[in-house]
């Protein structure tokens, strides 16, 4: 990160940012993508000139994370502006406002140490409309003489919204498109990795299973399995991919005795369904649309079920091991 | 079927209404629609908690306790005996 720049009166001075993203801008982004230093792709905060901007020039307000800060840039081609750039601790603006780093706060203070208004001769800031659970746009006013104007919630909608400074109903959605599922799929899977690669040494091919469509194949599948939870959505994939492993352990040994076979086929039907309703559950944190409220109450009503299912089917796996 | 979705914290008192629009605005799920110079809640079900509505209407008609939805985030609280619980992710 490079030392912010300051002249002799303390001001910030404005740096300067274009339009095109640099093919080292696309690998940072990828490793981002892959959850690589997590904490580590930031932005200075302050103000950026993108183009030859004028006292007249719209101000866009982004999160000091390179995916946005980049998202934002590379929307704007061709667009004269200003891109205030406030501190969220290397967050996107959407989980930053949820914090509050991308906040009422943050933006005055921002406002201010950029000498903004002596920039830019009107008094509007545009942001994205998911900056607002953290920005009180009254309080900002209030307190800066800047007038909040929320934009649409993608960035490549700009162009588009700032022909009449009005987002249509559909710029105002979230979405969780396949694309925007696939994205998320390398940073559920490195998440699991460790444990992953520790069950495939044992070599506990249906718990390896149980986690890879808890991570790759619930993402992908999501909005198409019945049902509303991700509990239950996890609970009917874990049961369907149980079923073939279910079968092959009945199968496999038709010399020894219908009791242990149905045993081994019993473990895989218990161990499974859990383990991906529970990744199911903990996706929750990554979809666009689920409350507070409805987690805890997916919690308490799923949780205890899993354990139980969990955890008769590791002691009967325990048992079928020693007998056999 | 159980869903647990179904109900949520959100409430909104119409005759605080000024007709401004901004909750409609900021809304990720459209949940609020505009008529005339009145806010309808129209979808209160697909009302996610992300507290938007709230902070920005300043006639304070609107009231949800906001939060994060996410399942890992609240299991971590609960596990470390933390009351709040904050995502952690990027």
């Amino acid at each position: 990160m490079k030392a912010t720049k300051k002249d002799s009166c303390g001001q910030q001075e404005i740096q300067t940012t274009t339009s095109t993203l640099s093919p080292a801008n696309h690998w940072d982004h990828i490793l981002a993508r892959w959850a690589v230093n997590r904490e580590g792709h930031r932005v200075e905060p302050g103000l950026y000139a993108l183009g030859n901007p004028t006292a007249e020039s719209p101000v866009f307000v982004t999160a000091n994370y390179t995916l946005s800060f980049d998202a934002l840039r590379s929307a704007l081609k061709g667009i004269e502006g200003f891109i205030l750039v406030l501190d969220t601790k290397g967050i996107n603006v959407w989980c930053a406002a949820g914090k509050g780093t991308f906040g009422t706060d943050e933006l005055v203070n921002r406002i201010e140490a950029t000498r903004l208004s002596e920039v830019v001769s009107h008094r509007n800031v545009i942001l994205p409309q998911l900056g607002a659970p953290g920005v009180a746009g009254f309080e900002v006013t209030k307190r800066s003489h800047f007038k909040v104007e929320y934009g649409p919630v993608r960035a490549q909608d700009l162009p588009k919204y700032l022909k009449s400074h009005t987002a249509t109903p559909e710029m105002r959605r979230v979405h969780f498109t396949f694309k925007d599922r696939l994205t998320l799929i390398p940073v559920e899977f490195v998440s699991v990795l460790l444990p992953l690669i520790i069950l495939l040494l044992i070599g506990s091919k249906g718990t390896v299973a149980a986690i890879l469509a808890g991570t790759v194949l619930l993402p992908m599948l999501l909005p198409w399995i019945p049902t509303h939870d991700l509990s239950t959505k996890g609970f009917i994939l874990g049961g369907v991919l149980a079923l073939p492993f279910a079968m092959a352990a009945f199968l496999k040994d038709p010399a020894s005795a219908l009791w242990l076979r149905s045993a081994w086929a019993l473990v895989y039907a218990l161990l499974i369904p859990p383990i991906t309703a529970f990744l199911a559950l903990n996706f929750t944190g990554s979809t666009t649309f689920t409350s507070r409220t409805g987690v805890r109450r997916e919690m308490f009503a799923y949780i205890p079920t899993m354990a139980w299912m969990f955890g008769v089917g590791l002691l009967l796996n325990i048992a079928v091991i020693f007998i056999h | 079927m159980f869903n647990a979705y179904k109900t949520n914290t959100l409430q909104y008192d119409p005759s605080l209404c000024t007709g401004c629009g901004i909750c409609a605005d900021v809304c990720p799920h459209g949940a609020f629609e505009m008529k005339g110079k009145l806010a309808y809640l129209i979808k209160a079900q697909d009302c996610m908690e992300c507290g938007a509505c709230q902070l920005n209407c300043p006639f304070n008609a609107i009231q949800v306790e906001s939060g994060v939805g996410c399942a890992s985030a609240m299991i971590r609280a609960a596990l470390l005996g933390q009351k709040e619980s904050s995502c952690s992710c990027g």
